[in-house]
């Protein structure tokens, strides 16, 4: 106190100064430093960040400091409370950092239910989403903040209704190269070594499918931009839209998970069958019946 | 006194004799053909034929039935399959693959899919007749194995069984790689695999038999000929030869009143038998059209055109190679490397050596038993399979050995689908493969012979009748009467197994026997496969046995059964009342 200033040598910016100090302790104050901190990072961040990195909800400040809010109960007991990752005493990552994921990688994660995890395990299952549109919105915003990372996708990328058949035919290329291997030939999933698996791809909604490719969650490679144009992208997905509306051309597809459950069904119900088919053949013998009657 | 689920009574022939009606419509051209092609004295003896009845002597009627809806589906797909590796440009109806570069062969799948009336129906018979065609014939001998139907005379019926089998898997992948999609591709490059496993010779067989580097552009073709000329040619030979033997031989029966190892009893081939498996041939027929009706089979448009640098999730052989792909997928990487050449031991082991050795012991198996036992008999009567307890444990234990390496081939379907860890699941087949085979004998030769016992059991002291008799200090026990005379002579007649011994091995002057090592071998084995049986009990046994129940019943007549027992439903219950006699 003896350090600052008597009132006679008060100027105008002293007295400025004067103000904001008697009312630092307002129930008010926090909120609006905080609200004037995120305006200026985020509108520097806003100027200063590369071109495509940001999108118009990190602009958001109250969506960032929403979202901020949401993550801290919901998410930084794994990610740390600056999404900066936590790292067990074994080394290993108890939960990634999220500087630099992006928008998209918060709204694949979240959207899809698989964010916030239910229990720790090889994989974060797909399940119902906790967070509802508009709290995703606010997390995917606040994550962006924090670094640049992929934003999530236009809606030119993702809407795949006036998909021509020539962009279908190239999708399924794109997918038998890229994505067969672990997601199996009709999308239907398959297995990963460690209790990883990739999951089914059917019912998924166009702009997770573009955003799992574009981030690579969990055991998936990343397909940046160079790798699949955001164009090819959309072919994929559209090939995998096509695939899953097609119909069973030959009846019931058994899971669609290749020869295992063929050779399941042809020996229950084939063999199964004919065998019973079999014995019922020797069980009707004309000759030994009348026998009985007579 | 019932019989209680015993072998009905033989019953060859009518009460009534043949007699002479109106002259059948048939008798005409039957005659006509007769003059002209002497068919009547070649086949008056065959139509009459006698064969026995039982459900699991129509197991290979399946594998038969199915294989005539194979060449029936086979020949229509032929007419519109083009067996060409020829790159040409999709135009048909299936819009995802419309354009696309791809094979003769594939395009004209699809095109039998889509374009050809009726096509995808018969592709998916076809490919469900090939499973029902090798499932049966799996079936099929594992009845000759349980029921020792591989006994000599039939040895050699047996190895063209096994030989048929071979042929049949062989059609099979064949048939699997022709559609030329990502599948069928992907299993011919596990095929060069395998090939090129082979020790020095490895690429110059699969350079001879893709005409180049895989994938080439002769392998389809060459493919198609095995597939549709071939090896159908050889199963349809060898089938005829399985049938010949069979009517040669005679088959075999289950023992029974009446029914001995020099004759047959059962019904004729006319009418009794054709309508049978006539019949059965349309049930076979039917279901499989069925199955091809409404299960989807290989829809092969999904797995777009093969492209070497391309694989899906769930690549998996049909499942009659299921094993074999088990094997490779749980085998260690071992490799070794000898002056600079690799040496794929982790493929060699479990692609090559280890099936071939497996299908050597299965053909060698009624040598190998014959060999133990010394018996040169021949055997018409089937065994139960409780009665050769080794052997049905044997065969328990190869199930298991051969559906564990299935489900090891099956193991990221079984991951993916049940949530287990993938890597979990090899370790376990590792080791179970060798553990679970071994309880699996173990647990069902006592199970045999527990069985065994129990036979004796009845015949000695007959079933039990679930009557409590109560003696007059107070002691309960159940009454046992003896079985039919019919169902003891059935559960009596099988041989006793004789337990190989040895004889000093040293002649009078004490030398060796030159192969005194070999049968001291056979001795051991002898005793190990057929001393723990129980044998069936002998006459004095069965005699004493007889008494001592009618003495027990003598002595149980002043008794009374236990209070409350007249309702048990078995005796009239007019004017019975609780007695309360103490």
């Amino acid at each position: 106190m003896r350090l600052l200033p008597t009132r006679s040598q008060r100027g105008p910016l002293q007295r400025t100064a004067r103000r904001l100090s008697t009312h630092r302790r307002s129930r008010f104050a926090g909120v609006a430093v905080m609200l004037a901190g995120l305006l200026v990072t985020g509108g520097a961040y806003a100027l200063l960040s590369p071109a495509g990195a940001s999108s118009e909800v990190t602009d958001d400040a109250t969506s960032v400091a929403e979202g901020r809010a949401l993550f801290l109960v919901g998410c930084s007991s794994c990610h740390g409370k600056n999404a900066e990752g936590i790292v067990t005493q074994r080394g290993t990552q108890y939960g990634p950092s999220l500087v630099g994921v992006g928008a998209a990688s918060v709204d694949f994660q979240v959207g899809t239910g698989r964010m916030p995890m239910a229990a720790p395990g090889a994989q974060a299952p797909r399940k119902d989403r906790v967070y509802d549109e508009q709290e995703t919105a606010a997390l995917a915003a606040y994550v962006a903040s924090l670094g640049p990372g992929p934003a999530v996708p236009d809606e030119r990328y993702t809407d795949v209704s006036d998909a021509t058949n020539e962009d279908i035919v190239r999708g399924g290329e794109f997918f038998r190269t890229n994505c067969t291997a672990c997601h199996n030939f009709v999308g239907a999933g398959g297995a990963l070594p460690g209790g990883k698996y990739a999951p089914a791809l059917n019912d998924i909604e166009e702009k997770h499918l573009y955003q799992a490719m574009l981030t690579g969650p969990q055991q998936m490679p990343v397909f940046s931009d160079d790798v699949l144009t955001p164009d090819e992208k959309r072919q994929i997905i559209a090939y995998i839209k096509s695939i899953d509306e097609q119909p069973g051309y030959g009846g019931y597809g058994m899971g669609s998970l290749g020869p295992v459950s063929d050779g399941m069904f042809a020996w229950i119900l084939g063999i199964g069958g004919l065998v019973g088919f079999a014995v019922w053949i020797a069980a009707h013998s004309t000759r030994s019946k009348k026998k009985v009657e007579a | 006194m019932s019989t209680t689920g015993g072998t009905p009574a033989a019953s060859t022939n009518g009460t009534t004799p043949a007699s002479t009606g109106k002259p059948s419509r048939l008798a005409g051209p039957a005659n006509w053909a007769d003059e002209r092609l002497g068919i009547g004295k070649s086949t008056k003896k065959q139509l009459r034929k006698v064969f026995p009845d039982h459900w699991s002597f129509m197991l290979g009627e399946i594998a038969l039935w199915s294989f005539v809806v194979l060449l029936i589906t086979g020949v229509f797909l032929s007419l519109w399959f083009k067996p060409s590796m020829a790159e040409v440009t999709y135009l048909g109806s299936y819009d995802q693959l419309r354009g696309l570069h791809m094979s003769e062969a594939y395009a004209s799948t699809l095109d039998i899919s889509f374009d050809v009336r009726g096509g995808l129906l018969m592709r998916q018979m076809h490919h469900w007749a090939a499973h029902l065609f090798i499932g049966a014939m799996f079936i099929h001998m594992m009845r000759v194995f349980l029921t020792g139907a591989f006994r000599k005379p039939r040895e050699l019926n047996w190895i063209i069984g096994g030989m048929l089998l071979l042929l049949g898997i062989l059609e099979g992948f064949a048939g699997y790689s022709l559609p030329d999609d990502l599948l069928s591709g992907t299993g011919l490059r596990i095929a060069d695999g395998l090939v090129k496993a082979t020790p020095v010779l490895g690429t110059y067989m699969s350079f001879f038999l893709f005409g180049g580097e895989f994938p080439g552009d002769v392998i389809i073709s060459r493919l198609y000929i095995a597939h549709v000329l071939l090896i159908p040619g050889l199963i349809l030979a060898l089938i005829a030869a399985h049938m010949m033997l069979l009517v040669y031989h005679k088959h075999t029966q289950w023992p029974g009143a009446g029914r001995t190892n020099e004759n047959v009893v059962g019904f004729p081939m006319m009418p009794v038998y054709a309508a049978k498996a006539g019949g059965f041939f349309f049930i076979v027929f039917g279901f499989t059209a069925i199955l091809g009706a409404t299960l989807q089979i290989n829809g092969v448009w999904g797995y777009g055109p093969y492209n070497p640098a391309e694989v899906t999730a769930g690549s998996q052989p049909d499942w009659y190679m299921g094993f074999a792909e088990g094997l490779m997928r749980i085998f260690p990487g071992w490799e070794s490397v000898i002056f600079g050449y690799t040496v794929s031991w982790n493929v060699m082991i479990p692609g090559q050596i280890i099936p071939l050795t497996m299908f050597a012991i299965f053909l060698a198996y009624p040598f190998i038993e014959q060999w133990i036992t010394g018996d040169k008999r021949e055997h018409h009567l089937l065994q139960r399979p409780r009665n050769a307890p080794s052997r049905t444990a044997f065969l328990a234990a190869m199930v298991t050995l051969y559906g564990l390496l299935w489900a090891a081939g099956g193991n990221d379907i079984l991951a993916v689908v049940f949530q287990l860890n993938l890597n979990w699941i090899t370790y376990f087949m590792r080791v179970a493969v060798f553990v679970l085979p071994i309880l699996v004998f173990i647990l069902t030769r006592r199970w045999c012979i527990s069985l065994q016992r129990h036979d004796s059991e009845v015949l000695l002291h007959g079933y039990e009748t679930g009557i409590i008799m109560r003696a007059p200090e107070g002691a309960y026990s159940e009454r046992h009467l003896p079985i039919d005379p019919e169902r003891a002579y059935t559960l009596t007649a099988r041989e006793r197994d004789e337990v190989y011994e040895l004889e000093s091995g040293t002649n009078e002057h004490g030398v060796a026997a030159p192969n005194a090592r070999m049968q001291r071998f056979r001795a051991r084995l002898s005793a190990y496969w057929y001393g723990y049986n129980v044998q069936k009990p002998t006459r004095e046994e069965l005699l004493e046995a007889h008494e001592h129940a009618a003495h027990e019943l003598e002595a149980h007549d002043d008794q009374h059964s236990a209070d409350g027992h007249q309702f048990d439903g078995r005796h009239d219950v007019e004017g019975e009342e609780l007695t309360h006699r103490h």
